[in-house]
């Protein structure tokens, strides 16, 4: 027996709702986050990643209250990212009740906060995440982007991928944003290139659609599989995705 | 036993034992004053992070001597994650050996593994650790460390688990003490039972 395939589910939460889009446009309300954070916990969701995507500290803030609430009610681990810069951010996301932090942007503007933030909680708490997508410039040919894929960050996915690990993140999320919301798979040819250069745990996210699609990150070495859009608007649940890892030969809870 | 105090010495995520040690029907104290500590009947320390880290701020705090205190005044306790590696001798880390609280013979070590941390949900041979596991056979447990206790302990009942065919302990019983590798309190309901017969067994 090994350590079990996690199937995530992903909240992206803006001023305490839980909202979704395609490629971050075209908000939509999807719900409360912690009726469905239990739900999703009843359903066998492994862990739970919220992304705050609010801009104010206020909007922070109504998150960080969230979180409390949920890991009031919900035993599973709990990643939450969205805004984190510097220790202090973190401190404050697992006094709330944070098991694990995602870091961003903010780790792009200034690398050596992953050393700082791995030095006082342990790399175990620290997952990078990585908004990529196709970029012909970069040597490897997958930019990061930031501004929810606006922009691009002038860095190699790859490259960023391998320096954060060696400054001390325990888990990589990497996020396609050619595949994020569209439903038509999760992009296997980068997760490939990103699995051949780290060691740590890999969440592959964006473009989940059907069961077959996480089966696909499974086999391209993701550890951990993680959608929104297929399990908010119900085209999947959870326990389907797992009955179909399972299937494919995948151990899974 | 029901009054349960759990050790604050600015280690980690509190809330979620707390909540989790009431919800399986203790009434849960937090805190880091060791006179009320050590009017309660059972002490859960928690520890995420660095072993040395751990060992300074239980050290400093004074959590140290209450917990070989309690230890040798045959009180329940239940240590988690690094709570239970601290128990051990020695943790060795970047070639640094830190001192354990010594209630478990051996060292905590980095795990032999090239996927690291072991993050995630794991099964776990109860061993001769039956209290802690009854009703459990099978289930998964939430795992997020790379280092680990090898085992088998000399004079300690223990439960392990295994990644990338590496062995170590999951979790251990000496006495009246307990502790896991793993993280009951995020494990869900299998977490929840695993707290309640550790509150049941006391």
């Amino acid at each position: 027996m090994a350590v079990a395939l996690r199937v995530i589910p992903c909240l992206d939460v803006h001023d305490g709702r839980v909202v979704k889009g395609v490629n971050f446009t075209n908000l939509r309300d999807a719900g409360d986050p912690v009726e469905l954070a239990a739900k999703y916990s009843a359903d066998g969701a492994d862990e739970l990643t919220f992304l705050d995507i609010s801009a104010s500290s206020d909007g922070r803030a109504t998150t960080r209250e969230m979180v409390a609430r949920c890991a009031e009610t919900v035993f599973i681990p709990l990643t939450v990212g969205g805004g984190v810069r510097e220790v202090s951010d973190v401190d404050l996301l697992l006094r709330a009740g944070a098991d694990k932090v995602g870091i961003n942007t903010g780790a792009l503007a200034r690398p050596g906060v992953i050393d700082e933030i791995a030095r006082v909680f342990g790399n175990q708490v620290l997952v990078l995440s990585v908004d990529a997508r196709r970029e012909p410039g970069m040597p490897s040919g997958f930019g990061v982007t930031t501004h929810g894929g606006r922009r691009s960050a002038g860095v190699d996915a790859i490259e960023w991928a391998r320096e954060a690990c060696d400054r001390g993140v325990g888990e990589i999320l990497l996020n396609s944003m050619d595949a994020d919301g569209t439903t038509d798979g999760f992009d296997i040819e980068m997760l490939t290139a990103v699995r051949q250069v780290v060691d740590v745990p890999l969440i592959a996210s964006g473009g989940a659609g059907t069961v077959e699609h996480f089966v696909e990150a499974a086999r391209a070495g993701a550890d951990a599989v993680l959608a929104a859009s297929v399990f908010h608007y119900q085209s999947l649940t959870v326990a389907e995705v797992k009955d179909g890892l399972r299937t494919a030969g995948f151990e899974v809870r | 036993m029901r009054r349960v105090g759990l050790l604050d010495y600015g280690s980690g995520n509190l809330h979620s034992a707390a909540r989790a040690l009431s919800v399986a029907g203790a009434d849960v104290t937090v805190s880091s004053d060791l006179a009320e500590l050590r009017t309660l009947d059972g002490l859960v320390v928690p520890g995420v992070g660095a072993f040395a880290a751990c060992m300074d701020s239980l050290s400093r705090s004074g959590g140290a001597d209450l917990i070989r205190e309690w230890a040798a005044a045959e009180r329940p306790l239940l240590g988690i994650c690094v709570g239970h590696q601290v128990l051990f001798d020695q943790g060795h880390e970047h070639g640094l050996v830190t001192p354990g609280i010594g209630l478990y013979e051996g060292a905590v070590v980095a795990l032999e593994a090239r996927r690291l941390p072991h993050m995630g949900w794991n099964t776990v041979d109860p061993g001769d650790t039956e209290i802690l596991f009854e009703g459990l056979h099978g289930e998964r447990f939430y795992f997020v460390h790379s280092y680990a206790a090898p085992g088998p302990v000399t004079a300690v009942r223990a439960a392990t688990a295994e990644h990338e065919g590496s062995r170590f302990v999951a979790a251990a019983q000496r006495g009246t003490v307990s502790s896991t590798q793993f993280h009951p309190e995020k494990s869900g309901a299998a977490g929840a039972r695993l707290i309640a017969n550790w509150l049941r067994g006391h």
